[in-house]
């Protein structure tokens, strides 16, 4: 299978299936390690609260498999700050994939959790930012976030700046959900459909 | 900058989109997917499906006719409606709503706010309220999906509001009942008051007649979203021209 979504067991993966069939891409929806390990692309979507989803993560016998990818992989919302070392969300260990800890967002004199459509600034040369601008809108809904650091493509403002997108390699990571991001959110998704690792 | 979100609210009922005055008079205006699509492509932040009579009639909104809205659609999207259990509501954020919201169940059992926060996360969980004003003050009604079953629940609005968010609710739809449907501007006063007490993101509800309602509940009341039904349903405004009015008056608006 080309494109594979991992059963995170969270409550978003059709959503995120039904986006790249938007696309003309098939999907697969699984847990089964060997269909990961060798799927073109990896996405690794996720809602909800880091604990848990590393717990199913755990169960389903795939943190192993997760940390020795090659090929593109792209997380998606939780599923990105998973890639990280640390979340502060539950005082819980990520996948380690990248350097650097999943912080409670900051939110100054605003709601929490931030929730809606957000503009992406400083965006940085990349395969998935291709046909992407400053300013451009995308949708968020969370309460934990990556700080700025150097792994990040694209930043945004709620409160306190933070990784709206990063990278490592062949390693990918929206804070925002694409899939639900309307054009900008499919543009990105279609990079991530082109990038090689 | 974080955009102000403008929301169609979509009544289902046996899968059809109706609306009423009032929540009384139901009448047809189309089909779910044909209106999910349409709102979209016209610049939607946003969609509310409320199925209006599930609480009343004593089940849950649909989960098939969430999964064609899902595969076609790619803005967020929240579903209402006798969501009275974990279960229940894992069915539908399944079938790809991103956020579902509770209003009478959560008032019949309050805990179910925590245990749904618990199982997804509270950035996936609405509490809507349907609110009343008389002359003692604002009062929380539930079944308001029929009339007759409408009933009084003794709760003041702003109690059951901060109750609702420390039981970890991630947004709060406020329908203030009394301006539902007769179009003569969103409750500002009950909306500012809400906007004081509450931590998390504030959607306003009922009353939108005409684009400068939807200035004066941004800059006044200062709530992050609002919705609204009849005026988007009937074509009296068209969301382009309402965004890009309120842009010119220096909202900040995803165009």
């Amino acid at each position: 299978m080309s494109v594979v979504i991992v059963d995170t067991g969270c409550a978003n993966l059709a959503s995120v299936g039904f986006a790249i069939e938007r696309l003309g891409s098939s999907n697969l929806i699984t847990r089964d390690v060997e269909v990961i390990r060798s799927a073109e692309r990896v996405l690794l979507p996720g809602v909800g609260a880091a604990p848990s989803a590393m717990q199913n993560l755990r169960e389903f016998g795939l943190i192993d498999c997760l940390q020795e990818l090659t090929q593109p992989v792209l997380g998606i919302c939780l599923g990105m700050q998973i890639l990280f070392m640390r979340s502060e969300e539950g005082a819980c260990g990520g996948l380690g994939l990248i350097k650097g800890n999943v912080t409670q967002l900051e939110t100054a004199q605003f709601p929490s959790p931030h929730m809606g459509w957000n503009t992406l600034h400083d965006l940085a040369d990349d395969p998935l930012l291709h046909g992407i601008n400053d300013g451009d809108y995308s949708y968020f809904v969370h309460s934990y976030a990556v700080p700025v650091n150097q792994y990040t493509l694209a930043k945004t403002n709620y409160g306190t700046p933070f990784s709206a997108m990063v990278r490592k390699e062949n390693i990918w990571g929206c804070q925002f959900h694409p899939e639900r991001s309307g054009q900008i959110g499919a543009q990105i998704l279609a990079n991530f459909l082109q990038v090689r690792s | 900058m974080l955009a102000r979100r403008i929301i169609p609210c979509l009544d289902v009922r046996d899968g059809k989109v109706v609306k009423g005055v009032q929540f009384r008079n139901h009448e047809i205006v189309g089909d779910i997917v044909e209106l999910a699509l349409r709102y979209r492509q016209a610049g939607a932040d946003e969609l509310v499906f409320y199925d209006i009579t599930a609480s009343v009639d004593g089940r849950a909104v649909q989960s098939h006719w969430i999964r064609k809205v899902s595969e076609v659609l790619d803005i967020p999207f929240c579903v209402a409606g006798g969501i009275t259990s974990v279960e229940l509501a894992r069915e539908r954020l399944e079938a790809g709503a991103d956020k579902i919201s509770i209003n009478t169940p959560a008032l019949q059992r309050p805990e179910l706010i925590n245990e749904l926060v618990a199982a997804f996360g509270r950035q996936c969980i609405v509490v809507g309220i349907d609110s009343f004003v008389d002359d003692a003050g604002f009062w929380v009604k539930s079944h308001t999906g029929a009339p007759a079953q409408t009933r009084e629940t003794g709760r003041t609005t702003l109690d059951w509001l901060v109750e609702a968010t420390k039981r970890g609710a991630g947004e709060i739809v406020l329908n203030c009942m009394n301006q539902d449907g007769v179009k003569n501007g969103y409750d500002l006063p009950q909306l500012i008051a809400a906007r004081k007490v509450c931590p998390v993101p504030l959607i306003a509800s009922g009353g939108a007649g005409e684009i400068s309602h939807f200035e004066q509940v941004f800059k006044q009341a200062n709530v992050d979203g609002a919705l609204a039904a009849s005026v988007f349903h009937k074509k009296t405004i068209a969301i382009p021209a309402l965004k890009s009015r309120l842009k010119a008056t220096g909202i900040e608006v995803r165009l």
